[in-house]
């Protein structure tokens, strides 16, 4: 099956006051039709920032966005601006991260929804706003028509998400990118969130790019995952072999992270040391060798990619040597 | 709605009270003074003195005071200045309102209306040379003093360039009431209003685009922007509805103060009769039961404005409505 989203050698740069910063460097992953593709990564890690110049949602005042992005073969940098705008809410949707700020306050939920609607689709006000009230009952909102008519403030954090959830399905997308969409949520909210997801996936038959940095979330959700540090792809995989057979040291870091359910209780949960590189500020070499359990010398040499059919890391080490530095416990 | 609306009247009712006590306490309660001689005005004889100190009470207590000349100001009306002998002030403020009133509300409506478009087109066209320009302009109309700017207007308008057809059609300074020619009341005020507004479009753009471009970082301006919706429609029903509230604020506070006589200076340079040089002569004769009206009168209009100001709060931000 071909791509339905096809990211090559995305790299992201900002004009900063100390000059130009690269975010993001040479990224590439593919999302075909109907699957759930996690990119995970601490914060600052680029995530948001490679999906969003994806959609063309940075500043293109002090951005460049280098590489290629298609999307069902049409080249989403180099569309023109009122082509790009007819995909985005339309075929490609967006949630973002905290639904607490995401709608306009001085609109109503059902207006909003509405609103998307009609941008894209000559119906009329009572049409799109009938609509809406559909989607807020199928995100599982209580009394939709009195919820429509209510005002982002007057609904509680997880009935928002719902909301933006709603308005993001609105036409149908073929493509939903949703950044951390539970983060702000409560643990039980969280749960409800990415089972609506998991359902509307099924019925709309989108794909989903998951931004998360919560492992939990990709376990339960992922087909494949692109594991992101300091702006690169450090591994990706179909979510079987990164959690079955991780490569990279930070992915291993990150496994390690997440609280075993069976066996003793670990006294303290593993962490990995240290702090992520500035961005930009990152030299040649493996961004990650500081914090690596795993350094090498030759780490600070440019890390070279090493790739199955499927599976692919950013890291010197070869099976051999995995197999006898991975911590026991993070993979199967 | 109507209970917000009578509770704000009768909070208004307070305010009232609170300002009228100080105002009173001011003027009459000053120590070190006489009030009786200085609402006799200057050369007073002291038969003068003596009647106004017993028409006003002064010799009896405080409260007493207070009350009587509250009567006078609100329940008779019959406060009387001394120095244009027997003038009755009440009906002269009044005379006054319509030409203030005229001069403000016309104001009004060009600095919202420029105010508004050139912050929009500034924060739409951010840090391009448009928008430099735009801020620097509001800057020179911000910095430009009123009587300065009134004063070269009336030299191009009614001396050098009159006979011109630049200015041929402004008539001579002075109010032309609305109800007796409206063309006339018009192009009298023309000149004025663009006068006095300048100063206003330029603090309001500016504080409009700063406005704008914060909003413009929040989080629901993407969501717009992933809605696929134009960047017009952002711009207008998103970050311009979102960021009406201070400008709102804003409008009520100077409105009010302008109505109240804030306009002298503007008044004064166009030889308008209106409340701000009503209080201006006053002032210059020191006729102090005319500043004691014009100062009640103008607070009146400030607290009123920002009442209403408050009942628009409700209309533009569904988060403040009860």
């Amino acid at each position: 099956m071909s791509a339905l989203l096809d990211v090559t050698g995305l790299s992201v740069r900002f004009a900063t006051e100390a000059g130009p910063v690269t975010a993001v460097q040479d990224v590439s992953f593919q999302v075909r039709t109907g699957e759930v593709v996690a990119i995970v990564g601490e914060s600052g890690s680029g995530k948001t920032i490679s999906l969003l110049s994806v959609l063309g949602l940075i500043d293109k005042r002090n951005t460049t966005v280098a590489g290629e992005v298609r999307f069902r073969g049409l080249s989403l940098l180099d569309l023109p601006a009122r082509q790009l705008r007819s995909l985005r809410g339309n075929q490609i949707a967006f949630i973002s991260q905290d639904p607490m700020t995401a709608l306009t306050p001085v609109h109503s939920i059902g207006a909003q929804i509405a609103e998307q609607i009609r941008a894209h689709e000559p119906v009329s006000r009572r049409v799109a706003h009938a609509r809406a009230v559909d989607l807020l009952r199928e995100v599982g909102i209580f009394e939709p028509e009195d919820t429509a008519k209510r005002y982002p403030h007057q609904l509680s954090g997880g009935m928002r998400q719902r909301a933006v959830i709603a308005m993001a399905l609105s036409c149908n997308p073929a493509l939903l990118i949703a950044d951390e969409p539970t983060t702000a949520l409560d643990t039980t909210v969280q749960a409800q969130v990415l089972d609506l997801l998991r359902r509307l996936k099924q019925v709309h038959n989108s794909a989903i790019v998951l931004i998360t940095h919560d492992m939990g979330v990709v376990a339960e959700m992922a087909d494949r995952v692109v594991v992101m540090y300091a702006g690169r792809v450090v591994e990706s995989g179909s979510a079987g072999q990164v959690f079955n057979d991780p490569w990279h040291p930070y992915t291993w870091g990150l496994l390690g992270s997440i609280p075993p359910l069976t066996g003793a209780r670990p006294r303290r949960l593993p962490s990995i040391p240290g702090a992520p590189p500035q961005v930009g500020m990152a030299g040649p070499g493996c961004a990650f060798a500081p914090r690596c359990p795993a350094r090498m010398a030759v780490c600070s040499t440019p890390p070279p990619r090493k790739a199955t059919a499927d599976h692919a890391a950013l890291c010197f080490l070869d099976a051999g040597q995995r197999a006898v530095l991975r911590p026991a416990g993070v993979a199967a | 709605m109507l209970a917000t609306i009578l509770q704000r009247l009768i909070q208004m009712a307070f305010v009232m009270l609170g300002i009228s006590v100080l105002v009173f306490l001011i003027f009459f309660a000053t120590p070190g003074s006489d009030p009786a001689a200085r609402i006799a005005g200057r050369n007073a004889a002291p038969e003068t003195v003596a009647q106004i100190r017993h028409e006003f009470g002064f010799d009896r207590p405080l409260p007493v005071q207070y009350a009587l000349l509250m009567q006078r100001l609100f329940i008779t009306r019959d406060l009387t200045s001394f120095v244009n002998r027997g003038q009755q002030v009440i009906p002269q403020v009044i005379d006054a309102v319509p030409a203030t009133l005229s001069l403000v509300l016309g104001a009004a409506v060009l600095w919202v209306a420029g105010g508004i478009g050139i912050g929009l087109a500034a924060a739409a066209m951010r840090d391009t040379a448009v928008d430099r320009g735009l801020m620097i302009l509001a800057l020179i109309g911000v910095s430009m003093p009123v009587f300065w700017l009134g004063e070269v207007m009336n030299l191009l308008s009614q001396s050098r360039y009159h006979d011109t057809w630049l200015f041929s059609w402004v008539p001579g300074l002075g109010y032309i009431p609305l109800t007796q020619d409206f063309a006339g009341w018009f192009k009298a005020l023309v000149i004025p209003w663009f006068t006095l507004a300048i100063l206003y479009i330029g603090i309001y753009a500016r504080v409009l685009r700063a406005n704008l471009i914060e909003i413009y970082s929040e989080d629901f301006i993407r969501t717009a922007r992933a809605k696929g919706l134009s960047e017009t429609r952002i711009m207008l029903r998103h970050a311009l509805r979102t960021s009406l509230l201070p400008f709102v604020t804003m409008f009520g506070l100077d409105f009010g103060a302008l109505v109240g006589g804030a306009a002298l200076l503007t008044e004064v340079v166009f030889g308008l009769n209106g409340v701000g040089r009503l209080t201006y002569q006053a002032l210059q004769s020191l006729d102090l039961p005319v500043i004691l009206a014009t100062v009640m009168y103008a607070s009146f209009f400030v607290v009123a404005a920002n009442a209403v100001v408050d009942l628009l709060y409700a209309v533009i931000d569904p988060r403040l409505r009860a």
